[in-house]
């Protein structure tokens, strides 16, 4: 099972280090993860999907805790949320291919940001599943590289993600 | 007012409550020397080797409650002092290590005894930091100390850059704090309380697990209190020694890989486990599939990230151990439990029969009869700081512990080569009181370097070398687990009383049982350091003993007609 785990965290150097060295020494398993900045000046925001089959989400969300620049931890799994993940799809693509492509991108709300002779560049937005969808139809043309950012989360409506 | 960051340094050491450091100077670190002298409030214990001044400031603060401060310089200093870290962060001890560190223009250039000293440390601390400039060395400290005693305590490491030390700036003592990471020390709630009441109240067998947690959270008056009105017998474990007199009809003494046997049957027959303050340690636990099965468990814990790591539990009690233990008391319900008692009143009465107090010696010395005489002639009263082996075994059995932090020994780590070093730190803590080092004597060559710092400081520290001549327990695997094959465990040592004597310290030679308790008085007499050096049976094995991973109650015991020979 994966958990969404979303940290408000100081922002100070050497901070993803702490997060990564605590994964490591602990073999909890990260799927993927994102920082950015928040709203809040000097605070990072961090969205960490990790791979709970061999330790309890509730043991990593404590043992993040623990991290001294961690203000908060959330556990948002369960929890209404947007999620995205963005991908940029370089995909093999003869000229005469184009239209299709970008029609195919077109239904996942994606669209072709870069051309070159054989490849088109895609990129799409969107939850995780459908990001998935989109790689999987391009894949028997020929994905020549892709990058996908990780998920970011945040709670719906008026409820903080972090109080 | 314009200072360096040196001066601010001390001077926020000395605002911190901090009057004694256990040191080594070198060149990064050289300018906060040189504003030491200027602070003579702090006295500066001059070690012979980092790991030494790591496991002084460990020891001070184990003896103390205070923070332990260690300072080294960058480079092989402070790669020096990272086992002495390790070892505070495993038993949580609340320390602070600062280290100098090249000037922040050469981060990074390979520059002479530059050293990542924030990344090596930093699974190994509770938390560390890097300073660059003066202005934010007050503040750096200040929230080192905070870190450190905040919560479940443990080591934290100010690295600090030469040209930081140097410059100059207004000193600003941070009246406040900004850490929003540390979050406030939670309270278990009414509801909480209450169903952790009615499991007790339903509860026939029951047994509290007491561990480091009673002393740090000085909760001895409490557990006391707390047991005796539920009518609970208390076990502990190796760092919970202390934490409940070993005198008192409801103490059973030490659980676990070298805990009594019938302890450890109680913990896997009992239907409801207190654990206070301890974490469910391999040691302790045994085999975790066939741990404890018919009993509900209460984990109280200040470590949110402790609960369930090792053992699901049935209630969580998240909070100080002492707060939380004087809201229980109230609301459960004066209990006894005469038939629980009895029966593991007769496993104590089995295990007595084996005890090698009861067998005669044969002319030999047993490392369990010196420790045993040792308890006897100090009253149990003496801080013994054991270092690790069989003597820390041996010493955890036959030392019976009455009062909290006297016992100091290096539980989670297990590092051989504490007990000189943090002894030293220990007595700078506690002057008046009596200190016994218990040392084994492969552990002892470790860190000996030190009886030097004990004569440069005129300590009156006592030292017993309980000397077999083998890695004691790790001979002891060798023969229960390898075959005997003795790989790598006979071991020559130096002559120690010729040793402790070209240090200026007097020493003695024991070879027989009789010339136990009179030797340790005249050692005890002298007013001086002293060491001993306790000549006992080469091959004596620590019984009983759970096997590495295997069940909790599957131990192996003493013969109990066992042939006593050398």
């Amino acid at each position: 099972m994966k958990h969404t785990l979303v940290a408000r965290v100081q922002d100070q150097p050497g901070v993803l280090n702490r997060v990564a060295s605590l994964f490591r020494r602990r073999a909890f398993n990260i799927e993927s993860l994102t920082v950015g900045h928040s709203e809040v000046p000097d605070f990072s925001r961090m969205t960490i999907v990790v791979d709970t089959a061999r330790v309890p989400a509730r043991l990593v969300e404590e043992n993040l805790r623990k991290l001294v620049p961690i203000a908060e931890v959330r556990d948002v799994t369960d929890l209404p949320t947007v999620d995205r993940d963005l991908a940029l799809i370089k995909v093999r693509c003869a000229a005469n291919e184009r239209a299709e492509i970008a029609q195919l991108a077109e239904i996942f709300r994606g669209k072709i940001v870069d051309v070159a002779q054989d490849s088109v560049i895609v990129e799409v937005t969107g939850d995780s599943e459908k990001v998935d969808g989109l790689v999987e139809l391009l894949k028997p043309r020929g994905i020549q590289e892709m990058v996908r950012t990780g998920k970011v989360a945040m709670l719906r409506g008026t409820a903080a993600s972090q109080n | 007012m314009q200072m360096t960051g040196a001066q601010i340094l001390w001077e926020s050491l000395v605002r911190e409550g901090t009057d004694v450091v256990f040191g080594y100077p070198g060149g990064a670190i050289l300018p906060a020397y040189d504003a030491m002298l200027d602070f003579p409030m702090i006295h500066h214990v001059l070690v012979r080797h980092e790991q030494g001044a790591a496991h002084m400031a460990d020891g001070y603060a184990r003896a103390s409650g205070k923070v332990g401060v260690a300072v080294a310089t960058s480079g092989p200093g402070a790669t020096n002092l990272t086992t002495g870290i390790a070892n505070a962060m495993l038993d949580s001890v609340p320390t602070v290590f600062i280290t100098g560190q090249v000037s922040s223009h050469l981060i990074g250039s390979d520059a002479f005894q530059e050293t990542d000293v924030t990344g090596i440390t930093l699974p190994i601390t509770k938390h560390n930091s890097i300073v660059t400039k003066a202005s934010d060395v007050a503040r750096s400290i200040r929230e080192a100390f905070a870190i450190a005693r905040h919560g479940r305590p443990g080591p934290v490491l100010v690295d600090i850059c030469k040209d930081a030390q140097q410059g100059k700036t207004d000193f600003v003592w941070p009246e406040t704090l900004n850490l929003p990471g540390l979050h406030a020390t939670p309270v278990p709630s009414a509801k909480e309380l209450e169903r952790a009441a009615e499991l007790i109240a339903r509860a026939e067998r029951p047994l509290i697990l007491a561990g480091h947690g009673v002393l740090k959270s000085g909760a001895t008056q409490a557990l006391l209190a707390f047991a005796e009105k539920t009518g609970t017998p208390v076990a502990l474990t190796l760092l919970g020694l202390g934490g409940f007199p070993a005198s008192h009809p409801l103490s059973l003494g030490m659980m676990g890989m070298h805990g009594e046997a019938f302890v450890n049957a109680a913990i896997q027959r009992a239907d409801l486990l207190l654990a206070f303050g301890m974490r469910f340690d391999d040691r302790v636990t045994g085999n975790l599939k066939t741990y404890a099965l018919t009993a509900k468990k209460i984990h109280v814990e200040i470590d949110a990230s402790e609960v369930g790591k090792n053992v699901a539990v049935d209630v969580a009690l998240l909070g100080d151990l002492r707060a939380t233990l004087e809201a229980l008391t109230p609301i459960v319900a004066p209990a006894k439990h005469d038939a629980w008692q009895r029966e593991i009143g007769e496993g104590r009465a089995q295990t007595k029969a084996r005890d090698i107090l009861h067998q005669p010696d044969g002319g030999n010395l047993y490392a369990a009869h010196v420790i045993h005489d040792l308890w006897e002639a100090t009253r149990g009263e003496a801080i013994v700081v054991s270092d690790v082996g069989q003597h820390q075994m041996f010493e955890a059995q036959y030392y019976a512990h009455e009062r909290p932090r006297t016992l100091i020994t290096s539980g989670g780590l297990g590092t051989m080569g504490f007990a000189l070093p943090a002894a030293i730190g220990a007595k700078m803590a506690r002057p008046e009181a009596e200190v016994w080092v218990v040392a084994g004597d492969g552990g002892f060559q470790m860190t000996q370097c030190e009886l030097a710092t004990l004569q440069q400081e005129k300590l009156d520290i006592k030292i017993a070398v309980v000397n077999n001549g083998f890695l004691g327990m790790v001979r002891q695997w060798q023969e229960f687990f390898y075959d005997k094959r003795y790989a790598a465990t006979p071991m020559l040592s130096p002559d120690f009383v010729k040793l402790a004597e070209a240090y200026g310290i007097a020493a003695h030679r024991v070879t027989k049982r009789d010339e136990v308790l009179p030797t340790v008085d005249v050692a005890r007499k002298s007013g001086q350091p002293a060491l001993i050096d306790f000549r006992v049976v080469k091959e004596e094995a620590v019984y009983p003993m759970v096997p590495a991973g295997a069940n909790l109650d599957a131990m192996i015991r003493r013969p109990a007609n066992e042939e006593v020979t050398a």
